[in-house]
């Protein structure tokens, strides 16, 4: 299940993101890996939100950060 | 002008609100007519816009309560498939010299006059961030410019407006979306209308132009803003009152 979030969430990224998939490590950092600024990110966990049906509090959205939160996240709600 | 683009009009069931309705539905588009209290009027409001052969319906929510906007901006993407123009309009008064304001006549105004330009701003960003391009124009008042005895909590209230159209406009530069304001001068309303005469009269020697505006004209500068016209334009405010403030 893990592996599969990973790997739609890497989806998403690499998309908004315009980035390689083959980049987006689970460590890897939205703004200090991944080039993406605050807005990004903000637009990120929107469509994260839409994609797997759930909605992430402004609190949760404040402490995302890399990949591994975003799916630990999602992972932690299913 | 408008064609094919929708927009959310809030507090549009008369005055101000209902002129830039009436107008951005004259221009193609179609329209949401936001209102709190008068269902009816906002509804023969929406009628008005069908007239032009666009889509409009009313719909009730309070900008001052975040469920309400919510719901809001939910049922107008549903309904349009997507929101261009977000008009923030509503707003009400409670005049009093500051002596006399009550603790709840400061908040009444500022929740819908501020506040519910934040409401509405965040709701319907949303939606104009995945689009990538969208138009907010929020209506203030020359008082937020310039003060006005008596009226504390509005012209804080319009003077947070300003502030926070730089902010927005700012924020959501990057994608495409333009914020803007207009500040109307006196204009022609129910709101002006409460005034009385001798304000009134004491009014139109501070106004160049010598004459209350009408609400109409208020909604020309407002779809002009709201339009592909002011593509390159953002955070600015547009005064509208017969030259009473010249930058």
């Amino acid at each position: 299940m893990a592996e599969n979030t990973l790997e739609r969430v890497k989806k998403i990224v690499a998309e908004r993101l315009d980035v390689e998939e083959s980049d987006i490590t689970r460590e890897a950092s939205f703004k200090d890996d991944l080039g993406a600024d605050s807005l990004d990110v903000v637009e990120l966990v929107m469509e994260l939100e839409d994609e797997f049906d759930l909605e992430i509090s402004d609190e949760e959205a404040e402490k995302i950060v890399s990949v591994a939160d975003v799916v630990n996240y999602i992972d932690g709600q299913q | 002008m408008l064609k094919g683009k929708t927009a959310l009009v809030t507090g549009a069931s008369r005055g101000i609100g209902k002129a830039i309705a009436l107008e951005l539905a004259s221009s193609g588009a179609d329209v949401a007519i936001n209102y709190s209290g008068s269902a009816q009027k906002a509804e023969e409001v929406a009628a008005a816009c069908r007239d032009q052969g666009v889509k409009a319906f009313s719909v009730q929510a309070d900008v001052a309560v975040e469920e309400d906007v919510k719901a809001m901006i939910k049922e107008v993407t549903e309904q349009f498939g997507q929101l261009d123009i977000l008009i923030n309009n509503a707003g009400i008064t409670r005049d009093n010299l500051l002596m006399r304001m009550k603790e709840d006549d400061w908040d009444a105004v500022l929740d819908t006059n501020l506040k519910g330009v934040y409401h509405c701003a965040k709701g319907a960003s949303r939606q104009m961030m995945k689009q990538r391009s969208g138009k907010i124009v929020n209506v203030s008042s020359v008082v937020g410019v310039m003060g006005n005895a008596g009226q504390a909590n509005y012209s804080a209230a319009k003077a947070g407006v300003l502030g926070l159209t730089k902010s927005l406009a700012k924020e959501f530069a990057p994608r495409n979306i333009q914020v803007n304001a207009v500040a109307p001068g006196f204009i022609e309303t129910e709101m002006t209308e409460e005034m009385g005469e001798t304000t009134q009269e004491s009014l139109l020697q501070n106004i160049p132009l010598g004459r209350l505006g009408e609400a109409a004209e208020v909604a020309r500068a407002v779809r002009f803003l709201a339009s592909a016209d002011a593509d390159y334009i953002t955070g600015q405010t547009l005064q509208i009152d017969g030259g009473m403030i010249m930058h």
